[in-house]
């Protein structure tokens, strides 16, 4: 029973950071624009809250730095293609460079450095229930901050005025401007939101998952990210899903490279990817409905004429 | 300030300038509108009618001049601004959201915050008091252009505007819906609203405007009661000297003639959730004439097209057959070089590559069927003979140019346009297809184009063109055939073909039902 519990706990380990850098990156989707640089705004906040909580002593601290410094990063992508309406998927591109190459000069001198940690949640009473007791109420702290942001952006996607706006910016910005919306001012919050989640998935790596700072230590996950957001046409609650099997299947796949089952790993390892895009794919199969939700005006800059 | 305060005009325009880089888009426009009338904002394509209305919405920013309303200088900054002090804009190119329903579309240009269940029975108890019913829970991307239009015009009445503008309202409608139109707008008129009612048709422009103000290449040129002239006087003000008319001889023995372009029974899946499947279409064009198809946009027609020109081949082979030889599985190269010539609606991007000079897009078009006078040995181009040839077409279609072979971007739309349906002239090709031939053109270019169409044909061609201008062709069709829904209803000859007839047609109606219900009328 202990054994199940531990491996859920790392599924949903596993999961979080994908989650809440997904989230991110779709409200930013939705707005109608690709921001290909999830995986450097996230290495940003990896180092940025190793780095705060290495310093100050106190992961709170830590987990503030990673949502600012990937929000600060965000910013900057927010200026080039909204502002100088620059390639977005370039933009984007070199912004996952940049990201890599700095946070690996800022870290040097953290490789090798204990970290802070941000403690589990414990509830006197709650948390010792056995086998739910340490899912519902033993976690860490962004676990719980990343259901409760996908819930809210499910909420203000789909039951909102503001919500509603943003997604018909992202549906058409011209007949959007044409009506007098603010068009870029949307984009900007909106990236810089996706930009703070994804600080905020990179603190959970530096600060929860492995706390200390390797280099790289992202390793791709900003993509896997990108990946579940398309794959979960646009919509939260099935990158919910998404982010879920492609944990299970990675932390599965662990398990079965350490019992020694006669697979060639780089197979295994390849499997949480291939699960996850099967399983969107196919939930993903009714195509009026995917077009539906598909931000039309995705990744085109927009320069109004005045 | 206003000296004229007790003057009754709503809206007063004096001196308004536009200028996009080189260009005087608006060029000191004076312009008022009073209380209570509906007012035409009369001008060819490019005379800067959408330039001056985005202008009094917000949406673009003058260079100079001055704007009044009720008396007071305004200066309109923004859309929301504009909605503030009463003035409401049913769009040409409609700006509306396909992915969403119709009562988001609506919740989005209201400012008052209130749920979207309160709006939708707002948008119905109001659609249905004007007789355009609408279901608010529909998706914009379901609906005909006819049903989308009308959510531009409930949103647009939701907000109780004083002036509503509508920019060229009936070329997306069927004459029925021009109609109830009509009728919405006299309404509104009884109401105490202004309209200012923007178009190129002089026929609606004479029926239901008090007042026109005539532009020309950004500039003012007169004011009249449209009423009081004739089409032809207001024809000559639009345009500045008369339009030579279209000539058409009655085609001779059709009936025996050869058939050049054969369609059966074609069918196609939709190609995405919101397109239209074509639905077992049969037509035949034979040598000498030229066949229209009407519709109102958005009912198969670009996927008909598609189909005929080859960019999307089809299974069965024998769908489409050109000079009696099947080409159905054929790609457009190969059913030009079984003689026929295409000519897609857009211009830009898909009849011409913008950024590439008018002979090396005649290359494009023609390297497979004049290879052997363009390409020579080695597949090295031959760039004088293009040149040359360029050069030919040019000069036969009479193409207004700044350079001796300019990029096609640099063209204005009808100059353009003459050259790629020169570029296709210029082959005799047996079977031409043309795809909304004059559509943004320029009157004296488009009956230039018409007219060659239409010498194609006689000269032993057969010409098939689609077209959603109901006056082009009447001009040009020795018979029109209907799309609606994917589905073509079987030619009527010119003679017999009436607008009331088409236009039931392309309403939906049945054939036999059409014919019915005219006669029970």
């Amino acid at each position: 029973m202990d054994i199940t519990v531990n491996i859920l706990l790392t599924i949903a380990t596993a999961a979080t950071p994908l989650l809440i850098a997904a989230i991110g990156e779709l409200v930013v989707e939705r707005s109608g624009v690709l921001n290909l640089g999830v995986e450097g705004m996230m290495i940003m906040g990896a180092v940025g809250g190793f780095g705060a909580g290495y310093l100050t002593g106190s992961p709170w601290i830590g987990l503030l730095a990673a949502i600012a410094l990937g929000a600060v990063f965000s910013l900057l992508f927010a200026v080039m293609t909204l502002s100088l309406a620059t390639n977005q998927v370039a933009t984007g591109l070199s912004l996952t460079l940049l990201g890599l190459g700095l946070s690996g000069m800022m870290g040097t001198s953290f490789v090798g450095q204990p970290g802070a940690r941000l403690p589990n949640l414990d509830i006197p009473g709650l948390t010792a229930i056995p086998v739910i007791g340490r899912l519902l109420f033993g976690q860490d702290p962004i676990f719980y901050i990343s259901i409760a942001l996908t819930v809210a952006v499910m909420w203000f996607l789909f039951k909102t005025r503001t919500g509603l706006t943003l997604r018909s910016i992202g549906d058409s910005h011209t007949s959007a401007h044409a009506l007098g919306i603010k068009v870029i001012r949307y984009r900007y919050l909106a990236v810089i939101f996706g930009g703070a989640c994804a600080g905020l998935a990179g603190g959970h790596l530096s600060l929860v998952y492995t706390p200390q700072w390797v280099e790289n230590m992202t390793a791709g996950r900003g993509w896997i990210a990108l990946a579940l957001v398309v794959f979960a046409s646009w919509r939260p609650w099935r990158v919910l899903a998404g982010a879920y099997i492609f944990g299970a299947v990675w932390i599965g796949q662990l398990h079965a490279q350490a019992f020694g089952i006669p697979v060639p790993s780089q197979l295994l390892s390849s499997l949480p990817y291939l699960a996850t895009i099967v399983v969107l794919v196919l939930i993903s199969r009714n195509k009026r409905l995917t077009m539906m939700n598909t931000p039309a005006s995705l990744g085109q800059p927009f320069v109004p004429d005045r | 300030m206003s000296a004229n305060q007790d003057d009754a005009n709503l809206l007063e325009v004096r001196g308004l300038t536009k200028t996009f880089g080189t260009l005087t888009a608006c060029d000191h426009v004076d312009l008022s509108v009073a209380n209570g009338e509906i007012h035409a904002l009369l001008g060819e394509n490019g005379a800067g009618k959408s330039t001056l209305v985005k202008m009094l919405f917000g949406t673009l920013e003058p260079n100079s001049g001055e704007i009044f309303w009720n008396g007071r200088a305004v200066t309109i900054t923004n859309p929301g601004f504009a909605k503030k002090l009463g003035i409401g804009m049913v769009f040409q190119h409609f700006s509306l959201f396909e992915a969403l329903t119709a009562a988001e579309n609506i919740a989005l240009s209201l400012d008052d915050g209130s749920p979207i269940s309160t709006i939708a029975a707002k948008a119905r108890a109001l659609s249905y008091s004007y007789g355009l019913p609408l279901d608010p829970q529909s998706l914009v991307g379901d609906l005909s252009v006819g049903e989308r239009q009308r959510i531009e015009i409930i949103r647009c009445l939701l907000q109780t505007p004083q002036l509503i503008i509508l920019d060229e309202p009936t070329s997306v409608l069927t004459p029925q819906e021009a109609d109830k139109l009509f009728e919405t707008l006299e309404r509104l008129r009884s109401e105490g609203k202004s309209i200012l009612y923007i178009s190129h048709r002089l026929e609606e422009v004479k029926r239901i405007c008090d007042r026109a103000t005539v532009l020309r290449h950004g500039k003012v040129v007169g004011h009249c009661n449209p009423r009081k002239e004739t089409a032809a006087s207001l024809a000559r003000m639009m345009v500045g000297n008369d339009v030579e008319a279209v000539v058409r001889a009655p085609a001779q023995g059709i009936e025996t003639a050869q058939p050049l372009l054969e369609i059966r029974a074609l069918s196609r899946k939709p190609a995405t959730p919101f397109s239209i499947p074509l639905r077992n279409i049969n037509l035949t064009v034979r040598a000498g004439e030229v066949i229209g198809i009407a519709g109102v946009a958005g009912n198969g027609q670009g996927e008909f097209f598609e189909s005929v020109s080859g960019e999307v081949p089809q299974q069965d082979a024998a769908s489409v057959r050109i000079r009696g030889k099947d080409a159905g599985g054929l790609s457009i190269t190969g059913r030009r070089l079984m003689g026929a010539a295409f000519v897609p609606e857009e211009r830009l991007g898909h009849g011409a590559a913008p950024r590439m000079k008018l002979s090396e897009n005649l290359l494009l078009s023609r390297h497979a069927t004049d290879g052997k006078v363009f390409v020579g040995a080695g597949g090295m181009v031959k760039s004088d003979a293009i040149y040359a040839a360029a050069q030919r077409i040019i000069k036969a279609m009479d193409v207004r140019k700044s350079a001796p072979d300019p990029e096609a971007a640099a063209l204005s739309g009808g100059n353009l346009q003459k050259f790629i349906v020169g570029r296709e002239l210029d082959r005799r090709p047996s079977v031409m297809v043309v795809n909304q031939p004059t559509w943004g053109v320029d009157a004296g270019a488009a009956a230039h184009i018409r007219q060659t169409l239409i010498e194609l044909a006689r000269s032993g061609s057969a010409v098939l063109v689609i077209s959603q201008d109901l006056d082009e062709l009447f001009e040009i069709s020795d018979a029109i055939a209907v799309m609606h829904n994917g589905e073509l209803s079987k030619p009527l000859p010119i003679v017999e073909a009436t607008f009331e007839k088409i236009g039931l047609l392309m309403g939906g109606a049945e054939p036999g039902h059409a014919e019915h219900a005219l006669e029970t009328s």
